[in-house]
């Protein structure tokens, strides 16, 4: 599914829709079955996702809500790492972080 | 506007306003390349195979511009060449701050910047190249050019940290530490340092813009898809 958005904004919603399309992407070429939840772990020990698979889950996602808003974003920044709870936390966390970057 | 249905090679060059970046965009037009190139000003090139952007290579967001207009218009990057580069040929006790941060800003940051959105179209496609440009001045740890020398270390260490990195995804990174060419670079540069660095290289002459492409050549060529991680010396340095 291809999300664009036509006034650059974007739900929550949203977010965890392209999230879950990424997540498809992993698991198809990983033959992985991350779940597609608003819980799923993606980033520390409970995590499925290996670095190289975290690094391809964020690329993707990153993509895809530049594409659906058609605003850069880089979801990987300065306040991202320097956060006492990692954002890549959960698809939740992550997807309110993305939240705060495109409304920025 | 190149058409954007062709199977035509895409290449993007920094700095190819001049000097060794010109001269390779001309180069591979020549061979039939689509070639995207960026400089802090204006290029006149007549090919409408090419399409320059002009930007600081340091600026994050008019980066991830070219990359965004990439992605829509061709959907793929098969080379990126990071040529943009400063030097300032000084003591280092009569160096600025400024000149530091230039000069970091441009070969280092704009070379990280430009890497890290490549490789984001990279990984779609198999064997996507970037090369990067260093130079002599890192093993010859040339008096007078201690931050330009710096700068380019660290460029030699992000190729292969990059390499690396970027391997999974099939992409090689490497980088030509070319000698002096007859560019703006050295223009300031006196004769007789020239000269003495000249002295120091086992095949003793100035850099052409051939030896470049002969090296691009063969960084990028299909069947170099195992050379990765290295930093290809000029001159016998």
């Amino acid at each position: 599914m291809f999300i664009k958005t036509t006034d650059n904004m974007i739900t929550k919603d949203e977010i965890i829709e392209i999230i879950f399309n990424s997540i498809d992407e992993i698991n198809e070429q990983n033959r992985s079955s991350i779940p597609k939840e608003a819980s799923t772990t993606l980033f520390g020990s409970q995590s499925e996702l290996d670095s190289l698979g975290l690094v391809h889950l964020i690329t993707s996602i990153e993509e895809k809500t530049e594409e659906a808003t058609g605003k850069n974003i880089t979801i990987a920044d300065e306040k991202a790492m320097s956060l006492s709870y990692s954002p890549f936390k959960t698809v939740e966390t992550l997807a309110n972080y993305i939240k705060t970057l495109v409304d920025a | 506007m190149p058409d954007q249905t062709s199977h035509k090679p895409v290449m993007l060059i920094t700095g190819t306003r001049k000097g060794i970046g010109n001269y390779l965009a001309n180069y591979y037009l020549n061979k039939g390349f689509i070639v995207i190139g960026c400089s802090r000003g204006e290029l006149d090139l007549k090919s409408e195979n090419y399409i320059h952007y002009c930007l600081d290579v340091a600026d994050e967001n008019k980066v991830k511009n070219i990359f965004r207009d990439l992605k829509r218009d061709f959907g793929r990057l098969d080379v990126l060449i990071n040529n943009a580069g400063i030097a300032s040929m000084n003591h280092s006790m009569l160096t600025p701050l400024s000149t530091v941060k230039k000069i970091f800003d441009t070969n280092v940051t704009g070379t990280f910047l430009f890497s890290r959105e490549a490789a984001k179209i990279m990984r779609k496609s198999t064997g996507g190249r970037i090369v990067n440009l260093t130079s002599v001045a890192v093993p010859l740890k040339l008096a007078g050019e201690a931050i330009y020398a710096a700068s380019k270390a660290a460029v030699n260490n992000l190729t292969q940290i990059l390499a690396a990195e970027f391997a999974d995804f099939g992409i090689t990174v490497n980088a030509i530490g070319a000698t002096p060419l007859r560019t703006d670079l050295i223009k300031n540069v006196p004769e007789e340092k020239i000269a003495k660095l000249i002295s120091k290289l086992s095949i003793k002459r100035l850099g052409e813009f051939e030896d470049v492409v002969n090296a691009v050549e063969f960084f990028i060529k299909p069947e170099s898809n195992y050379i990765t991680g290295q930093i290809l010396y000029f001159g016998g340095v």
